[in-house]
């Protein structure tokens, strides 16, 4: 895998992320992409329920979500975090990437989507760009993108 | 079954695989199948509801399973049936998820279940509205077979084929 500038927050702690999909295969690879990244775990769910408590409990800088999952869909679960948690910086991560999935996710609150499979490079440009000024969230940005580019 | 409902499948799964294993894929063989799905390794079934309705199965020989699972840890050697079942389960649900985006495009509206690990030796029989239609694509690491069952709704059949346009 490709090198990259460590993401950090501003505290120039590493961004503390909660990945969730119901694969467990999907959460390893997004796991590891991740901490090449920079970034540490806060949580992992493998649905939207579990999502839902785990944010609650590790209030993590960056939620990774699945849209399709057993007991709660993905987009569902947005749309309770960002009802809570106005704040929250979700990006959707699914093979499923047609328009109309990608909107009812983006119109519920979430920031980003990445379709699978995902490559590394492309991810972390997303998180670049959510974790930067241009996501547009109207909070105070708790986390502020790495040094460079990507090495 | 129609072309239109099998081609999102076959060019969703060479574009998955071709990125999954960093290589080029290749079809193989391309047969219809009127009997029981019998297993070759490691499967996964995905169901598929809506305009749309049947199944995908993503079949793998327990071999190509470990070295393709051993390949999307990035290099690692695994060991085990879950790893094997959890690799296959995910490369069906990237190949559906994506194929769902195609078809979705041209305007069937469906929605897929989360992949079920298929294991049962009788395997899912087809029938006049299902038949299947099973292909095998080389990669590096094994063969993958993707058997595809689907129909559309009669309501949606009767649709199209009264208004050619709205294709």
């Amino acid at each position: 895998m490709a090198q990259f500038a460590a993401l950090l927050r501003k505290d120039n702690q590493p961004v503390r992320y909660l990945v969730v999909d119901d694969s467990v295969f999907a959460r390893k690879n997004i796991i590891k992409m991740i901490e090449t990244f920079g970034g540490e775990v806060a949580g992992e769910a493998g649905d939207g329920l579990t999502a839902i408590a785990e944010f609650n409990r590790a209030l993590p800088d960056i939620v990774l979500m699945d849209i399709t999952m057993p007991q709660m869909e993905g987009i569902e679960a947005v749309e309770r975090i960002i009802r809570q948690h106005p704040q929250a910086r979700i990006i959707m991560v699914s093979s499923v990437g047609y328009q109309e999935n990608i909107l009812a996710a983006l119109q519920k609150g979430a920031k980003h989507f990445v379709q699978k499979p995902v490559k590394p490079e492309g991810l972390y440009e997303i998180l670049r760009y959510v974790l930067s000024d241009e996501a547009g969230s109207s909070q105070p940005l708790p986390v502020s993108a790495g040094k460079d580019d990507v090495q | 079954m129609k072309i239109e409902l099998i081609q999102p499948f076959i060019n969703a799964a060479d574009a998955v695989f071709s990125e999954a294993f960093q290589s080029p894929t290749k079809i193989g063989d391309m047969t219809m199948d009127e009997e029981s799905y019998r297993l070759k390794g490691v499967a996964a079934l995905i169901r598929i509801e809506g305009e749309i309705e049947g199944r995908v199965i993503l079949d793998v020989g327990r071999e190509a399973a470990r070295k393709m699972a051993s390949h999307l840890s990035g290099g690692e050697a695994v060991e085990g049936e879950q790893i094997e079942t959890e690799a296959v389960c995910e490369l069906a649900n990237m190949v559906i998820g994506n194929s769902v985006t195609l078809l979705n495009d041209k305007g069937f509206k469906f929605k897929i279940h989360p992949p079920e690990i298929h294991t049962s030796q009788e395997g899912i029989g087809s029938n006049r509205d299902t038949e299947a239609m099973v292909l095998s694509m080389e990669t590096p690491y094994g063969d993958i077979y993707l058997n595809i069952a689907m129909h559309y709704l009669h309501r949606r059949r009767q649709e199209r084929e009264t208004s050619p346009a709205a294709d």
